[in-house]
């Protein structure tokens, strides 16, 4: 009984921090974002932080992380320190467009944004929303409070986060790079809300990366909704890198029209707990999605990725692949839906989930969902778990490569799939880099920061 | 070379090899025929260090050393190579980085010095005219989509990047259609020197009328039951293995 009374104040306690510090949450804050806030609170009372009795949250356990006692950053504060000038991607070649994101806030002083094509808007959130409210007339049409307990707790708390809208036609021809950081004296909890339109006939590359700047304890909770117009296309590549004592929840929604494209990538390296929720929305003909994931996690590591896929219109194909390998005692999980609607007819949509499991007290939770309203279509879905394959292992040794190569190039060769999704060359190089230093047990870090040395 | 004394040898507690005796000179080709079961793969493989094989008696001595304390990689780069009867295919591990890691690998348990990209595809350019391999192949993963033919093939072209001291060939000729058979043949030949060995494992006389034995052995039940020169070969050829099957009944 104390237990269940525990989880439900943990819950309210959130919720009550929510009304101790609402008026400095709505000062400043758009329109749009305040009038979410008193739904989010019913909804977020109403369902609570996630127990594992919770079928979409059964194989992860959020409550741990929501127990330490965090700071809230509700009001932007402006750094003295030039971003642009402590960090600097190391990736050669990887020529972007490079902008920060620290503490869930969009940095005011981005200085490569002036180069970006004509009509294209990237900034924050909280200014665009209040500046140009008419960008964001779908904000909040996706990501729905009343049945995600997390997207509630983020409309609840949400101030700032970044804005992206490129217009009809538009060409970014360079990917677009936010950093995303995580940069506190304390240990603190970091909402995220961001928005991406991208309008008919425009292409868009992102590339999300993570960066911890110290060992603090770090919960961050981020929604992003993603519209893709009609003959659209994004790709969107999320290289998930936080410390190891860090917890990050990340909803992404994507409503694609008809005739786009949207392929996405999430490259997990470190990270405490990791949960990404993702969700497609396939609302036009013709419209392709790509999901690709890959995990490589050891010790107490958990990371759960839960994908739902939602042919609503005919002519639509769907393909998903995600390759966890994991170490030690880390954990994974991996829910995979894929809805089609009564009459999205002629639907191609196919799911596979492969795992690699290192030790025997490694554990990896697979569950692919299927739920088919139409008659007319082509579904598959499939998962492996299993071990190094001893023959091929022996294979390889037989021909003088010594054990520990002959293991790495089995393991590079089981995530290869993946990584040759990646488009963007210089990209795709140093995935590959980071994921060979990760298997060897180097660490892999973009810059010099404060990376699970210790934890 | 490779001395083999009293070899016993067990999986899961079933006796496979029931005291083996044999000896491999430099320059020697040595055939092991016997029917299905009698162990020869088994062979093949404890000399090449897979591990679920239990030795439980005897010992294997190649070019001086314990042969049996050795770590697979480095029975391989001193020199001891298997063509394997079923090459494995290793999806996402590309045959060139394959190749080149063996090669490298080779050199510098020799105290060579690595090849670089370049040097490395010229020796590869150089062996896959000498084996008449398909250059497609190499682009691809090790092994896969590759026929049963491309198989076995891969594998006299790793044996002719990596020049063995002693090759065993297990089952090399099964599943071939004549033509393959004379390339396969013809590639190990071309490989012979008087310093190198080559124990070829067959279930068959055919691949022996392409690759001259100097020494026939018969192996039945884990026992070398017959020894002989190539005339042995020929001999089995004419009377079948229930020769030997009944000959051995009689003892």
């Amino acid at each position: 009984m104390s237990v269940i009374t525990e989880k439900a104040d943990l819950s309210l306690k959130y919720a009550a921090h929510y009304n101790e510090v609402k008026e400095s949450l709505r000062e400043g804050s758009p329109q749009i974002m305040n009038d979410l806030r008193g739904t989010a609170l019913q909804d977020f009372i109403r369902q609570g932080i996630p127990t594992r009795k919770v079928e979409n949250y059964k194989y992860t356990n959020l409550q741990p992380s929501f127990t330490p006692e965090y700071e809230f950053i509700h009001q932007r504060i402006t750094t003295e320190v030039d971003l642009n000038a402590i960090f600097r991607c190391d990736v050669p070649q990887l020529d972007t467009h490079l902008a920060f994101v620290s503490n869930g806030w969009f940095y005011e002083n981005n200085r490569q944004l002036s180069e970006l094509p004509e009509g294209v808007l990237l900034g924050s959130l909280e200014k665009m929303a209040t500046e140009q409210p008419g960008l964001l007339a779908k904000f909040a049409t996706l990501a729905s409070t009343a049945d995600d307990p997390m997207v509630a707790l983020n409309a609840l708390y949400a101030k700032d986060g970044y804005f992206l809208y490129v217009p009809r036609n538009a060409r970014v021809e360079k990917p677009i790079q936010l950093i995303n950081l995580l940069q506190s004296e304390n240990d603190t909890f970091v909402t995220q809300r961001n928005f991406i339109h991208i309008e008919e006939g425009a292409h868009v590359k992102l590339i999300l990366c993570d960066h911890t700047m110290n060992l603090n304890k770090y919960l961050s909770n981020s929604v992003t909704e993603i519209f893709v117009g009609q003959n659209a296309s994004l790709e969107y590549y999320a290289l998930q890198n936080h410390h190891n004592n860090s917890a990050s929840i990340n909803s992404v929604f994507i409503h694609q029209e008809r005739d786009s494209t949207a392929n996405t990538l999430y490259s997990t390296l470190h990270g405490g707990l990791i949960r990404n929720n993702l969700k497609f929305i396939l609302d036009g003909e013709n419209a392709e999605a790509n999901l690709y994931g890959m995990a490589f996690i050891d010790r107490q590591q958990h990371v759960d990725n839960f994908t739902q896929v939602i042919h609503a219109k005919p002519h639509c194909q769907s393909n998903q692949i995600y390759k966890n390998v994991l170490d030690d005692e880390s954990t994974g999980a991996f829910s995979g839906r894929i809805h089609v609607v009564r009459d999205a007819q002629k639907t191609n949509a196919f799911q596979r989930n492969n795992n690699l499991l290192l030790t025997d007290k490694a554990l990896m939770q697979t569950k692919p969902q299927l739920i088919i309203d139409a008659d007319d279509v082509k579904c598959s879905h499939g998962a492996t778990i299993g071990q190094i394959d001893e023959d091929a292992l022996f294979y390889l040794r037989a021909r003088g490569i010594e054990e520990k190569m002959a293991r790495l190039m089995m393991m590079n060769a089981f995530t290869h799939e993946v990584i040759q999704q990646v488009k963007v060359e210089p990209l795709r190089d140093r995935i590959d880099e980071l994921v060979d230093k990760r298997l060897r047990g180097e660490m892999a870090r973009c810059h010099d920061c404060a990376y699970n040395c210790e934890s | 070379m490779l001395s083999i004394k009293d070899l016993y040898v067990s999986i899961d507690g079933n006796e496979i090899l029931k005291g083996i005796n044999l000896e491999v000179k430099p320059g020697e080709i040595h055939a092991i025929m016997g029917p299905n079961g009698s162990g020869k793969s088994t062979l093949a493989n404890v000399l090449a260090g897979k591990e679920e094989f239990e030795v439980t008696q005897g010992e294997v001595t190649y070019m001086g050393e314990d042969l049996l304390e050795m770590a697979p990689e480095d029975r391989a780069t001193s020199g001891l190579f298997l063509s394997f009867q079923y090459p494995v295919e290793i999806p996402g591990v590309p045959m060139v980085n394959f190749l080149k890691t063996a090669v490298n690998q080779h050199r510098i348990a020799r105290g060579e010095k690595e090849l670089t990209a370049g040097e490395f595809l010229k020796l590869m350019r150089e062996k896959k005219e000498m084996i008449d391999m398909d250059t497609q192949l190499t682009n691809r993963s090790v092994n896969e989509g590759f026929s049963g033919g491309e198989k076995k093939k891969n594998e006299i072209f790793q044996m002719a990047l990596l020049e063995p001291k002693l090759a065993i060939l297990d089952e090399t000729d099964s599943g071939l259609d004549i033509d393959a058979l004379k390339t396969v043949a013809h590639g190990v030949n071309a490989l012979k020197t008087p310093n190198n060995a080559t124990i070829i494992i067959t279930h068959y006389q055919r691949l022996l009328d392409y690759i001259i034995p100097d020494h026939v052995h018969v192996l039945y039940k884990g026992r070398m039951v017959k020894s002989g020169g190539r005339e042995l070969a020929l001999e089995l050829e004419e009377k079948g293995y229930d020769w030997v099957k009944q000959e051995n009944a009689l003892q």
